[in-house]
């Protein structure tokens, strides 16, 4: 009894049968499976690149693009490079993702809460918006805004207007644009000093807080700091900006800022779309907080206010964070439809029109991927360690 | 003591009743200042909404007539949709071969019903059997030889075209997702490596780029003198795109089946692919239904996006019709129209799903 020997490992007939040899095979047999279609492209992609008389390389970059673009956030004009361009479309692309996740939040948690309701009318609401627009393709809801809703609307001199100052016609919806005057730096240099003090006392009342359990008017301070100083400034160094409303001149409004209808139809079709889903994962959220928690909540004397700041919306923030930023990078990569309509973004500068012009497939189609690529990987990466972060540390 | 009288105390007033009509309304409606000012908000959104849609859509439509001067301003020209419905069913299929098209839904119809019978005992084999035969039946049903006349795909279109590019797709991509899943999972790290990258790639990268690349990189990557049909090239492109998805729900599945089963697995002397193939995989591909159907409806509203490639399915189908010059501003009824199937279709799975996966759940509660 004494001798009980470790169990050896299993004698084996041949080296086919032996699992250690048999795992190195199988991994030995997929590389070169990979590596060999992988080389199998390369040669065809060379022989039709050599056929084609396409160089390849990235020096197309800095010749000149020759095409306008309607909407660049920096300075752009014909003259510029390929290189530009990119910058153009990626900026265009990361404008409308930022306006649509930012309208969506807003629609989404909305009728989320809405869904939860005890208003029975107001959860049907809620819940017809959310069954409509999650079945209808994304890029329907974008034809339908760009050529049935923004395409009919009259001409500039016909604006359907608001307050005389938001303006909407079939070239777009056009805004009051602020201009800065004499007092704009020191403003921003005071609302900067604003935003640092806030941030001191809140850390501060905090500390106090758990040092001493005095309540100190966070909110109060706060809001009295971010209007008191830049209001301070203005007095002192003038007025920081004023706003340029745009005008009716000849046939064209002139002045104040230009929304194309593109970015418009894009902006409300994603949000519109996204804010479905988005709506779907916070009534999941919220939902997923047992009830026990509202009434272990109460019995400690919480009020309805302070139970679903202090409780339930940090429990169910931790579930709905995941599948809302998801959310969030299905909006950026939907974004891309915006070329089925010519909204200036990533694929239909980069992808559409500089592929044509160049004809470098390759590098365009691969600098276009890689983009989605690096903001979707950053993105999960960015969410692996936040899910750590707030992950249940149980016992 | 003696002589004091009892009397009654006058009864209290009933409590407000808490059945009836009545009673529902002022509990879910009105029952505190708040809830008041929430209905009257959702009443004036109903106001807002539904009159004018319903007047446009029905009261003042047309419905009758054959021609765009039929249709009286002000209300819906039903009469659009009426006369395309043609093209955008069955796009440029020759119209007296348009039967096959028929026949293919019917025969599909008619295969799956015994699928949804809870009587029928061999539903995993049977719906194995007809994912093998049934796509050949439906290919040589709508494409021809074989004595039927060659319908070519470029004359393919509508919301036949929508379903094809999405049925395909899903079907290519089980298995390639099966495997991407398994590889996932590998305890070997090569094969490990390259099904991460493969599937994180795919799902980094939007459709549209995909379709991209289906129509200007694939013609690069085959040997010269191999020329692939356009709808071809863009449902392999499909294909391997959806298979990242599908390995992804599948391999959530995988997670679900407990350890044991594995231990089991091996105690019985099974080895790695027999246990995958007759342990886990059935059990976890029961699981992930739900989760297939879910990722079909999104491939249904995304394979919108062949558009961009030219193809004319459901949505590219109407887009054209609209700007045709004998039918002018007629957008919002085409537009709504294709809405309205894109609905149907999506509404009508999602619940499927939805009710498969609550009957699904309760065996693996504890």
């Amino acid at each position: 009894m004494q001798n009980v020997s470790k169990p050896s490992s299993p004698v084996r007939g041949s080296l086919l049968t032996d699992p250690q040899a048999r795992s190195w095979l199988f991994q030995i047999v997929a590389v070169i499976a990979v590596v060999a279609f992988g080389w199998f492209l390369f040669t065809n992609t060379q022989a039709n690149l050599a056929n084609r008389g396409i160089t390849s390389g990235f020096g197309f970059l800095n010749n000149t693009a020759g095409f306008g673009i309607p909407q660049h956030l920096i300075p752009y004009s014909e003259g510029d490079t390929y290189g530009r361009v990119f910058l153009v479309g990626l900026l265009n692309t990361l404008l409308v993702s930022v306006i649509g996740i930012f309208l969506a939040t807003i629609i989404g948690f909305t009728v989320g809460v809405a869904r939860l309701s005890n208003n029975w009318l107001l959860r049907k609401v809620a819940t017809v918006y959310i069954e409509t627009f999650r079945n209808i393709p994304p890029l329907l809801l974008i034809f339908f805004f760009y050529f049935a809703v923004l395409a009919p609307l009259p001409g500039p001199r016909q604006s359907l207007s608001l307050g005389e100052a938001f303006f909407v016609n079939n070239r777009g919806l056009y805004m009051p644009a602020p201009i800065a005057d004499a007092g704009f730096l020191p403003g921003l240099i005071a609302l900067l000093i604003a935003i640092v003090a806030s941030v001191v006392v809140v850390r501060w009342a905090r500390k106090r807080r758990h040092a001493t359990g005095q309540r100190f008017p966070v909110l109060w301070t706060v809001l009295a700091l971010l209007i008191g100083i830049p209001l301070l400034a203005a007095l002192v160094f003038g007025r920081p900006l004023h706003w340029e409303v745009p005008e009716l001149q000849g046939f064209n409004l002139r002045g104040g800022w230009v929304i194309i209808p593109e970015l418009v139809s894009l902006a409300l079709a994603l949000s519109v779309y996204t804010a479905a889903f988005i709506g779907e994962t916070v009534r999941g959220g919220i939902q997923a907080v047992s009830h026990g928690q509202t009434e272990a909540a109460s019995s400690l004397g919480l009020r309805p206010g302070l139970t679903l700041r202090l409780v339930i919306i940090p429990q169910a923030l931790r579930v709905i964070i995941p599948p809302l930023t998801n959310q969030y990078l299905n909006l950026m990569k939907n974004s891309s439809l915006g070329a089925a309509v010519g909204y200036p973004e990533m694929v239909a500068l980069f992808a559409g029109t500089v592929l044509n012009q160049t004809g470098q497939a390759i590098e365009t189609m691969a600098i276009t991927m890689s983009v989605y690529l690096a903001i979707s990987i950053s993105i999960s990466i960015l969410m692996n360690w936040y899910n750590k972060r707030i992950a249940l540390i149980e016992r | 003591m003696s002589n004091q009288t009892h009397t009654f105390k006058p009864d209290l007033p009933p409590p407000p009743s808490s059945v009836g009509v009545l009673a529902w309304i002022r509990g879910n409606l009105f029952s505190s200042i708040g809830n008041t000012l929430l209905t009257l908000f959702g009443l004036y959104l109903v106001w807002l909404i539904v009159p004018p849609v319903v007047n446009w859509a029905f009261i003042n439509a047309t419905w009758s007539g054959s021609t765009r001067a039929d249709c009286v301003p002000g209300g819906a020209c039903w009469v659009f949709i009426k006369e395309r419905f043609g093209q955008f069913m069955y796009g440029f299929y020759p119209g007296d071969q348009r039967w096959r098209v028929d026949l293919t839904v019917v025969i599909a119809v008619i295969g799956a019903i015994p699928l949804f019978l809870d009587s029928f005992k061999h539903k995993a084999r049977y719906g194995l059997a007809l994912l093998v035969i049934y796509p050949l039946v439906a290919f040589w049903l709508l494409y021809g030889g074989l004595g039927l006349r060659v319908v070519p795909s470029s004359e393919w279109g509508g919301l036949m075209l929508t379903v094809v590019i999405a049925a395909v797709g899903i079907v290519g991509a089980l298995p390639l997702g099966i495997l991407l899943a398994l590889g996932r999972r590998s305890k070997l790290p090569a094969i490990k490596v390259i099904c991460v990258t493969m599937i994180e790639f795919w799902r980094g990268i939007p459709l549209i780029t995909v379709l991209f690349l289906s129509s200007v990189m694939l013609p690069l990557f085959l040997p010269d003198g191999m020329n692939l049909d356009k709808l071809l090239r863009a449902i392999v492109m499909v294909i391997i795109f959806e298979a990242a998805y599908i390995a992804e729900v599948v391999r959530g599945g995988m997670q679900a089946i407990p350890k044991g089963q594995y231990e089991a697995a091996a105690a019985m002397g099974l080895g790695y692919w027999r246990t995958t193939g007759l342990v886990i995989l059935p059990q976890a591909l029961k699981l992930v239904i739900p989760g297939i159907v879910n990722t079909f409806i999104a491939l249904f509203k995304d394979s919108s996006l062949v558009v961009i490639i030219g193809l004319f399915d459901l949505l590219n189908s109407i887009k054209r019709a609209t700007s045709d010059p004998a039918w002018p501003g007629l957008s919002t009824e085409g537009y709504v129209f294709a809405a309205l199937v894109f609905w149907i279709f999506c509404f009508a799975m999602s619940s499927y799903s939805a009710r498969l996966e609550r009957k699904l759940n309760t065996g693996h509660k504890r």
